[in-house]
C-alpha cells in the first residue's frame, strides 16, 4: 500500500490480526482469506483499520474499568457527595485531536485506495493493432441468473465466470430487471448492478490462491432483488492465461459449428426433447448466440458447469450432476422461488425424456473431455 | 393571556399583535419552522426536476424547450408576485388594526391567486392537448407536473385558508385570537410565491434556454 | 390522578385518552403502542433467526421471509424506536424545563393518532395480501415490480406516520425554544432536552425527502407516474438519494436522544454533573449537523464514482470525533463519583462498551474502498443492531426502568429488571458479535437461505441462541410491568433519591397542569441546587395564579382516521382501474370520503373557536398535593 510510511507502528498488530482472522470461512468465500489484488488491499485496509480501532477500545477500556470499580457508592458510602467537576478543557482538546490523528491515517490510504479501485482507465488501453489489451467481460444480472459476456471475444456464458489468473479483468456491470449486486467475496468488493446505468470495475484473480480454492471461487448478489435473492449465486472458474486463450478458442470454435451430429441415440433423442421443449427459446446452446438479450442463461458448457443452478454442487460424480439437472427441471420453483422457468411434471415431460434431455445437457462441452 | 376576545382599539392595539401572546408566539415560530420543513421538501422536489428534466422515452416526445414560452408564465409569475404585495398591504392594515381594509386587500390577493391559478389550469391544458405532454407520458412529465402541482396545490391551500379566516372572520373584527392566524396564512402566501419564483426561474427560464 | 382515573369506567377512561391533549397521557399513549409495536417488530425478528438456525432451512418460505424482513426493520424504526422515544420525550421534556405543557397540545395529539394510523394501516398488509417485501429501504426498481399492495401499504402508511412525526418534531422544537421556565437558559437544559431538541431539528429537515421519496413512489405505483421507470425516462437511483438523505439523519433521530437518556441517568446515578456539560451539547449538535453530510456513504457502490465516495468517507469519518468526544464525557463523568448500579445505570454502563464497538465498525464501514466488501453483507447488519441495540434500544430499556416511577407513580421491581437487563445484555451480544465475522465470511445481508458447505453453520447457529435470550429478557421485563401495576406501590417526587432536574421536583406522577407555580431555575441541575442547600422543592419564580389548560379534542383522532380510510381509496382504486371500472367501484368514493372527513375536521378545527379554560387559584389551594404551598 502506498502512503505507508506512518503506519509501521501498527504492523505488529495488524500482523496478529490478519493472522487470526484468516482462520475465517472458507478460502473460496471469504473476504478473510483474499484471493487477488483488490481483495488484497480492501483486507489490508480492514486490518489497519480494525488496528487503529483496537487501539481505541483499548483505551476506553482502560478508563471504563477503573472507572466502574473504584468509583461505587456501595465502597464510598451513601453520604459521600463527589466533587461537581465542571470539565477541562485539556481533556475536551486531548479526546477531540487524538481521534482526528487516527482518523487521517485511516482516511489518508481510504482515499488513496477508493481512487486506486476506480481506475478503469486499463481498461481502454490497446496494442499496435487497436486490439484491447485486457480482458473485459459485460455482466448482465437477470433473475437469479447471470450472464457474462465476452464482447472483444463475442462469446458468452451463463452462471459460470470463466476469467484468467493474475491479470485484472474489467467488468461492465447492468441488470435487466431489477438492482442486483455482484459480488465475489474473496476476489474484491462488490458493485451494484443498475437498471439505469452501466458500471464499471476491475478485479485480479492470484492463480496461487485460486487452487486454494480448486480454482472454483463463489460468487454472490448482494442486493436483495426478490424470493430467491439468497440463491442468487454464480461460480468463478479461474483458468492460467494460457489455459484461459484455449478456452477461448474451443468457445469460438463451438461458435461456428453448424447442425450438431450425434454418436449416441439417447443424446440425440434428448437435443430432440431439447427442441420440443422449446428450451432453446430461452436457452441457447451456443456460445454467439443471443448475447445481452436471452432469457435464460445460456447452455453451452452446462456439461462442464460444476453447479447446475448455481446452488447444486455437481462436483461428486455424474450421477450427482444427472440427479441435479433432473430435479433442477422438474423442481425448479421450489428450489428457487420466483424464478422465470416453467416447471415440467410428468405430464408435460415424461421420465424417458427426461432421462434423454439430462444425457443430451452434459453432453453440453466445449472445453474438457 | 386573559380573554382571547378583548375588544381593542387602533390606540391599545399591540405592536406585534401576532406575537402578543403565547399561543400566538408558538404558532408563528412553529409555523415558520414548518416553512423550514416545506423548503426542504420543495428542494428535493427541485433537484428530482432536474434530474429528470428532458428525460423522455423517445425521441417524438416534445422537450421543455418546445413546450415553455414566456408571456404565458410571465403573467403568472406577476399575478402571483402582486398578490404578494396585496398581503403585506393586508398585514400592514392589520398591524393598524385597521380591519376593514385588511379584508379588502386580503380579498384583492385572493382574486389574484385565482386568476393565477385559472392560468395554470390553462397552461397544463395546453400542455396536454397540444404537446401531449401529460403526467404518465414521460418521467419528464411526471416529474414536471408532480412539481408545479404541488406549488399548485400549495396554491389551492392558501386561497382556501384565506377564504376560511375570512367568512369565520367576517364580522367580528382583529383580536389576538385570530390575528395570529391571518398573519401566518400571509407568511404562507409569502413562501408559496418564493418557490414560485424559483419555479419560474429552474424550471421556465432554464428551460427555455434548453 | 390514576387514582381518579380507577374509579371511572373503562369507556370514560378510554374517552379520556381518545380525546387527550395532556402531554403526559399522550405519553403513556406513545408508550403503549410502540412497546406493542416492538413486541411485532421483535416476532418478526424471531421468525428470521429461527429461519436461519440450520442452513437450508425451509420454516419460512422465501416470499414470507422477505416481508418479514421487511416489516422487521419497517416496525422497529418508524413504529417501535421513534414512539418509544417520543413517549419519554413527552413525558420529560416539558417536565425538564418546567413546562406545563407543550406549546401545541393538539398538534401533540394529532401527531400520535397520525402515527397510530400509519402503524395500524402498515401492519394491517399481514392480513390484506401481504406485507411490503423489498427491505425497509425499499429501493425503487425491486419496489416498483414488487406485485399485490405490500408496497402501497408502505409508502402509504409511512407517509400518514411520517406526518405525525414531523408535527411532533415542530411541537418539541417550539416547546423547547418559547416554554421553558424562568432561569432555564440554553447551557442550563438537561441533556435529554438539548437531545431531543436536535433531534426535532432533524426530523423537521429529514422527513419532507422521505415525503418526496413516498411520494414518487405513490404517483409511480398508483398513478401511473414514471419517477422510477427507467423505460419511460426515469431514473431508480434518485429514490436511494431521496432515501438515505432521509435515512441518515433518521438514525441520529433515533440515537441522540439514546444518548441524551444516558447522559441524565449517568449524571444522576454518578452523584455527579455531567463531565464537559458545554462539550456535550456542541458535540450533539456538530453529530446533528453532520448527519446530513453523509447519506452517500450507504451508496458506495452505487457507481457514484470515486470522488463523491472519497469525500463521503471523509465526512462520515468526521462523525466519529464528536461521537468519541461523548463517550470520554461519560466515562469521565463517571470518573470520580459516587455510582449506584440501579437498572437504569446498568443499561448506561453496558450502553459505553456496546456502542464503542458499534462505532467503532462503523468508522470501518465509512472506508470507502473496504465498505465494497461489507456492504449489504452481514457485516452492516452487525453494525447497525450494535448502535441501534447497543445504544437505541438499551436507552428505551434504560429510560423504562427509570422514568417509569414519573410516568405511572410506581417503580419496577429491581430485580427483575436487573434479569431483563443480563438476560438481554447477553443474548445482544451473542446474536450480533458473530454476526460481523458472518459478513466477513461472505454472507450477503436480506438472505433467506444460505445453503450447507460454506462456513456459515456455526456463528448463524450462536446468533439464533442469542436472539431467544433476548426474547426471553423481554418476556420478563413484560412480567415485571404487570406484577409492578398490579402492586402499584406509590412513590413520592425523587423515588431514585439522586434525582438532578425538574422533573423529580414534583409529584409522580405530575398533576396534569405539571407545576403549581412555574419554577425558577439557578443552574444546571435545578433540584440539586436546591439539594445541596438544603430544599427538597423548588423555589417558586411566580406567585399562586391561574393556570391556563387547552381543552381535550377528539378531532385529532377523526382528522387522523379520514386519513386512514383515504388510503384505502388510494390503494384499491389501483386495482378498480385495472379491472375498467368493473371491480372495486367503492374504492374512489372511499379515497373521497376519507379525505373530506379529514379536511372537514380541518375546517371545524379552523372554524371552532377554541380558548381552553383556566384553573383557578382557589382550586389549586384545595389540591393537597405538595407542590407550591404559599
Amino acid at each position: 500500500m502506498k502512503n505507508g510510511l506512518k503506519k509501521w507502528r501498527f504492523l505488529p498488530l495488524v500482523a496478529a490480526l490478519a493472522f487470526i482472522l484468516s482462520g475465517c470461512g472458507e478460502p473460496f468465500l471469504s473476504t478473510l482469506q483474499p484471493a487477488g489484488e483488490v481483495a488484497q488491499k480492501q483486507f489490508n485496509l480492514m486490518m489497519l483499520s480494525v488496528a487503529i480501532m483496537v487501539l481505541v477500545i483499548i483505551v476506553v477500556a482502560i478508563v471504563y474499568v477503573i472507572a466502574i470499580t473504584k468509583f461505587r457508592r456501595s465502597k464510598l458510602g451513601e453520604d459521600f457527595i463527589p466533587k461537581q467537576v465542571e470539565g477541562s478543557h485539556r481533556l475536551e482538546v486531548i479526546w477531540t485531536v487524538i481521534p482526528i490523528i487516527l482518523l487521517l491515517i485511516l482516511a489518508v490510504p481510504t482515499v488513496a485506495l477508493t481512487f486506486e479501485l476506480g481506475d478503469t482507465q486499463g481498461m481502454e488501453a490497446v496494442d499496435e493493432e487497436g486490439n484491447r489489451e485486457a480482458l473485459v467481460v459485460d455482466v448482465r444480472a437477470n433473475l437469479y441468473w447471470w450472464e457474462f459476456s465476452y464482447p472483444d471475444q463475442g462469446i458468452v456464458t451463463g452462471q459460470e465466470l470463466v476469467v484468467p489468473t493474475d491479470e485484472n479483468v474489467y467488468f461492465n456491470v447492468i441488470a435487466s430487471d431489477v438492482k442486483h449486486s455482484f459480488w465475489i467475496p474473496a476476489v474484491g468488493g462488490k458493485i451494484d448492478t443498475n437498471v439505469d446505468n452501466m458500471n464499471t470495475f476491475y478485479l485480479s484473480f492470484d492463480g496461487e490462491k485460486a487452487q486454494d480454492a480448486d480454482n472454483l471461487f463463489y460468487g454472490k448478489c448482494a442486493e436483495l432483488c426478490g424470493p430467491s435473492h439468497a440463491l442468487m449465486d454464480f461460480k468463478v472458474k479461474t483458468l492460467s492465461p494460457d489455459e484461459f486463450d484455449q478456452w477461448v478458442a474451443s468457445m469460438q470454435e463451438a461458435g461456428e459449428q453448424e447442425e450438431p451430429t450425434f454418436d449416441d441415440e439417447t443424446v440425440a433423442r434428448g437435443y430432440e426433447v431439447y427442441q420440443e421443449q422449446s428450451c432453446i427459446g430461452c436457452h441457447a446452446v451456443s456460445p454467439t448466440q443471443q448475447i445481452g438479450t436471452s432469457q435464460g442463461p445460456n447452455m453451452t458448457t452446462f456439461g462442464e458447469r460444476s453447479y447446475t443452478a448455481g446452488i447444486l454442487d455437481n462436483r461428486e460424480s455424474e450421477e450427482v450432476m444427472a440427479e441435479n439437472i433432473k430435479n433442477w427441471i422438474r423442481n425448479s420453483a421450489e428450489l428457487k422461488p420466483g424464478n422465470e422457468m416453467p416447471v415440467y411434471n410428468e405430464d408435460t415431460l415424461s421420465d424417458e425424456d427426461l432421462d434423454a434431455l439430462t444425457e443430451y445437457l452434459m453432453s453440453l462441452k466445449v472445453y474438457s473431455e | 393571556m386573559d380573554d382571547m376576545n378583548q375588544k381593542f382599539t387602533s390606540r391599545t392595539w399591540p405592536e406585534s399583535p401576532e406575537k402578543t401572546t403565547l399561543e400566538g408566539k408558538n404558532k408563528f415560530l412553529g409555523f415558520w419552522l414548518f416553512l423550514g420543513g416545506e423548503t426542504v421538501l420543495f428542494a428535493s422536489l427541485f433537484a428530482t426536476y432536474l434530474a429528470l428534466k428532458d428525460s423522455v422515452p423517445s425521441s417524438d416526445h416534445y422537450l421543455a424547450a418546445d413546450m415553455f414560452a414566456l408571456p404565458l408564465v410571465f403573467i403568472m409569475t406577476m399575478l402571483l408576485l402582486t398578490s404578494s404585495l396585496t398581503s403585506v398591504y393586508a398585514m400592514y392594515h392589520m398591524k393598524n388594526h385597521n380591519y376593514q381594509k385588511m379584508q379588502t386587500w386580503l380579498l384583492l390577493t385572493v382574486l389574484l391567486g385565482a386568476a393565477f391559478l385559472g392560468f395554470e389550469i390553462y397552461e397544463f391544458y395546453h400542455y396536454v392537448h397540444d404537446y401531449n405532454h401529460t403526467f404518465t407520458s414521460s418521467a419528464f412529465g411526471s416529474a414536471f407536473y408532480t412539481l408545479v402541482g404541488f406549488h399548485g396545490a400549495h396554491v389551492v391551500v392558501g386561497l382556501g385558508w384565506f377564504i376560511l379566516l375570512l367568512v369565520r372572520n367576517a364580522k367580528r373584527g382583529l383580536n389576538l385570537y385570530n390575528a395570529p392566524k391571518f398573519f401566518v396564512a400571509s407568511l404562507y402566501w409569502h413562501f408559496i410565491d418564493v418557490v414560485w419564483v424559483f419555479i419560474f426561474t429552474v424550471v421556465y427560464l432554464m428551460g427555455m434556454v434548453g | 390522578m390514576s387514582t381518579v382515573a380507577q374509579k371511572r369506567g373503562f369507556l370514560a377512561v378510554l374517552w379520556d385518552y381518545l380525546t387527550t391533549v395532556d402531554h403526559k397521557k399522550i405519553a403513556i399513549l406513545y408508550l403503549i403502542s410502540g412497546g406493542f409495536f416492538f413486541l411485532v417488530g421483535g416476532l418478526e425478528a424471531m421468525f428470521i433467526r429461527i429461519q436461519l438456525a440450520v442452513p437450508d432451512n425451509d420454516f419460512v418460505s422465501a416470499g414470507l421471509y422477505n416481508e418479514l424482513l421487511t416489516m422487521h426493520g419497517t416496525t422497529m424504526i418508524f413504529l417501535a424506536a421513534m414512539p418509544l422515544l417520543f413517549a419519554f420525550m413527552n413525558a420529560v421534556v416539558p417536565l425538564q424545563i418546567g413546562a406545563r405543557d407543550v406549546a401545541f397540545p393538539f398538534l401533540n395529539s394529532l401527531g400520535f393518532w397520525l402515527f397510530f394510523f400509519g402503524g395500524v394501516f402498515l401492519n394491517l398488509s399481514w392480513f390484506m395480501g401481504g406485507a411490503p417485501d423489498a427491505g425497509w429501504t425499499s429501493y425503487a426498481s425491486l419496489s416498483i415490480a414488487s406485485p399485490g399492495h405490500g408496497i402501497d401499504f408502505y409508502v402509504l402508511g409511512l407517509q400518514i406516520s411520517g406526518a405525525g412525526t414531523l408535527i411532533a418534531g415542530i411541537n418539541f422544537l417550539v416547546t423547547i425554544i418559547n416554554m421553558r421556565a424562568p432561569g432555564m437558559t440554553y447551557m442550563r437544559m438537561p441533556l435529554f432536552t438539548w437531545s431531543t431538541f436536535v433531534a426535532s431539528a432533524l426530523i423537521l429537515f429529514a422527513f419532507p425527502p422521505l415525503t418526496v421519496g413516498l411520494f414518487l413512489m405513490l404517483f409511480d405505483r398508483m398513478f401511473g407516474a414514471n419517477f422510477f421507470n427507467v423505460s419511460m425516462g426515469g431514473n431508480t437511483i434518485i429514490w436511494e438519494h431521496l432515501f438515505w438523505i432521509f435515512g441518515h439523519p433518521e438514525v441520529y433521530i433515533l440515537i441522540l436522544p439514546a444518548f441524551g437518556i444516558f447522559s441524565d441517568i449517568i449524571s444522576t446515578f454518578s452523584k455527579k454533573r455531567l463531565f464537559g456539560y458545554a462539550a456535550m451539547v456542541f458535540a450533539t449538535v456538530l453529530i446533528g449537523f453532520l448527519g446530513f453530510m453523509v447519506w452517500a456513504h450507504h451508496m458506495f457502490t452505487t457507481g457514484l464514482g470515486p470522488t463523491a465516495n472519497a469525500i463521503f468517507a471523509v465526512a462520515t469519518m468526521a462523525i466519529a470525533v464528536p461521537t468519541g468526544v461523548k463517550i470520554f464525557n461519560w466515562l469521565l463523568t463517571m470518573w470520580g463519583g459516587s455510582i449506584r448500579f440501579t437498572t437504569p445505570m446498568l443499561y448506561a454502563v453496558a450502553f459505553i462498551p456496546s456502542f464503542v464497538a458499534g462505532g467503532v465498525t462503523g468508522v470501518m464501514l465509512a472506508s470507502a474502498a473496504a465498505d465494497y466488501q461489507y456492504h449489504d453483507s452481514y457485516f452492516v447488519v452487525a453494525h447497525f443492531h450494535y448502535v441501534i441495540i447497543g445504544g437505541v434500544v438499551l436507552g428505551l430499556l434504560a429510560g423504562t426502568h427509570f422514568y417509569w416511577p414519573k410516568m405511572f407513580g410506581t417503580m419496577l421491581n429491581e430485580t427483575l429488571g436487573k434479569v431483563t437487563f443480563w438476560l438481554f445484555l447477553i443474548g445482544f451480544h451473542g446474536t450480533f458479535f458473530v454476526q460481523h465475522f458472518l459478513g466477513l465470511m461472505g454472507m450477503p445481508r436480506r438472505i433467506w437461505k444460505y445453503l450447507p458447505g460454506q462456513g456459515l453453520d456455526l456463528f448463524n447457529m450462536i446468533s439464533t441462541i442469542g436472539a431467544f435470550f433476548m426474547a426471553i429478557a423481554v418476556l420478563v421485563l413484560l412480567y415485571n410491568i404487570v406484577i409492578t401495576q398490579v402492586k402499584n406501590v406509590r412513590v413520592g417526587n425523587d423515588p431514585w433519591g439522586d434525582g438532578r432536574t425538574l422533573e423529580w421536583a414534583i409529584p409522580s406522577p405530575p398533576p396534569y397542569y405539571n407545576f403549581k407555580q412555574l419554577p425558577l431555575v439557578r443552574g444546571l441541575d435545578p433540584l440539586w441546587i436546591e439539594k445541596m442547600e438544603g430544599r427538597t422543592e423548588m423555589t417558586p419564580a411566580e406567585p399562586l395564579g391561574d393556570i391556563h389548560m387547552p381543552n381535550n379534542s377528539f378531532i385529532p383522532f377523526v382528522m387522523s382516521l379520514g386519513l386512514f380510510i383515504a388510503a384505502f381509496g388510494a390503494m384499491y382504486q389501483i386495482d378498480w382501474r385495472e379491472s375498467g371500472g368493473e371491480e372495486f367501484v367503492w374504492s374512489l368514493p372511499v379515497l373521497i370520503i376519507g379525505m373530506l372527513i379529514t379536511l372537514g375536521s380541518m375546517a371545524v378545527r379552523s372554524l371552532k373557536d377554541d380558548h381552553g379554560y383556566h384553573i383557578h387559584k382557589e382550586e389549586l389551594m384545595d389540591d393537597t398535593d405538595k407542590g407550591g404551598k404559599e
